[in-house]
């Protein structure tokens, strides 16, 4: 894993301990999470670029959103899971809402959700085979937000990626856990 | 063969064979990190991957590609995947897939050998592909 030691610029290394820290939240980020703007479209050249990155955060949010709505109305998933499902989706919408403004915050358009999405409706024919469903799409969201979380311009938004990212690694375990499976196999994630 | 394209030629050959001697089962384990945006036998938030080897970049009909990915001209092949996943915004800058990459070329190597073995595979993509 990286070090803080391994960062070449002080202040960009000072940014990551305070982040990893829990020590200071810095304001952009907190108006970011908090869904108030201003703040958080101040990146400059690298606009552009964020916005891009935020918008296929957003289509597969609006994918994962609608999965969790097929999953949860094909009668295949009993409570618990479909407790879990409904509270999953409702944190992906919460991730959408949120990408959604900000694309918006920094002057793009945000994408929106397709009219139809090709899941393999066919090979869902019980509870574990959607929960299995769900689980692989959390572990490709933590992949995704995790070679996403560099790429940005504003640093602030690779704090709130990474948030977001935790929140799907944590949907990642739970799916595993109700699978029968070891939640947490793993580490690190790649 | 001028020297600077000699060694862009003797540059590519090395990813390939790099690539070619991949692993198809570890690379099945790697593609999992692909699953928030892609599948092999349907497109998502980023295109599908049966069939992919010799496809041209931007050529799935119906597929919103991005401008940059549909001006790459890039024809999909060992040496190409290569290049491009371990850092795709420097291949083609302006594509969606904004994704870090795969850095490690042994990764690569195992993830393309799954790409190449599944995209071809009748189980996973049909006769058609």
């Amino acid at each position: 894993m990286s070090s803080f030691l391994a960062i070449a610029d002080p202040q960009a290394a000072r940014r990551l301990f305070l982040a990893r820290s829990g020590l200071a939240l810095s304001g952009a980020a907190v108006a970011l999470l908090a869904g108030r703007d201003a703040l958080a479209a101040k990146s400059g050249a690298t606009r552009a670029d964020d916005v891009r990155i935020l918008n296929t955060a957003l289509g597969a949010e609006l994918e994962a959103i609608a999965a969790y709505q097929l999953g949860a109305e094909s009668g295949l998933l009993q409570k618990p899971a479909l407790g879990l499902a409904l509270q999953f989706q409702g944190h992906h919408k919460e991730h959408a809402d949120l990408l959604a403004k900000t694309v918006r915050q920094l002057g793009g358009k945000a994408v929106s959700a397709k009219s139809k999405y090709g899941f393999p409706v066919h090979t869902l024919k019980t509870q574990a085979d959607v929960l299995r469903f769900a689980a692989k799409l959390e572990q490709g969201a933590v992949s995704a937000y995790l070679g996403a979380v560099p790429l940005f311009g504003n640093r602030d938004l690779s704090k709130a990626a990474a948030s977001i990212l935790g929140d799907e690694a944590m949907h990642w375990a739970i799916l595993r856990n109700a699978l029968g499976e070891d939640p947490v196999p793993i580490a690190f994630v790649s | 063969m001028a020297p600077a394209a000699l060694v862009a030629a003797l540059v590519l050959a090395a990813g390939a064979a790099t690539a070619a001697q991949g692993d198809a089962a570890r690379g099945e384990q790697i593609y999992a990190r692909c699953a928030a945006c892609h599948a092999l036998a349907y497109d998502r938030v980023g295109p599908r991957h049966c069939g992919l080897i010799g496809r041209r970049a931007g050529a799935v009909a119906g597929f919103p590609y991005s401008p940059a990915m549909k001006a790459s001209g890039i024809v999909w092949n060992v040496g190409t995947l290569d290049r491009f996943l371990a850092a795709p915004l420097r291949v083609v800058p302006g594509t969606t897939m904004t994704y870090a990459g795969v850095p490690e070329a042994r990764e690569r190597a195992d993830l393309i050998a799954y790409l190449v073995r599944a995209g071809r595979s009748p189980a996973e993509c049909g006769s058609g592909q």
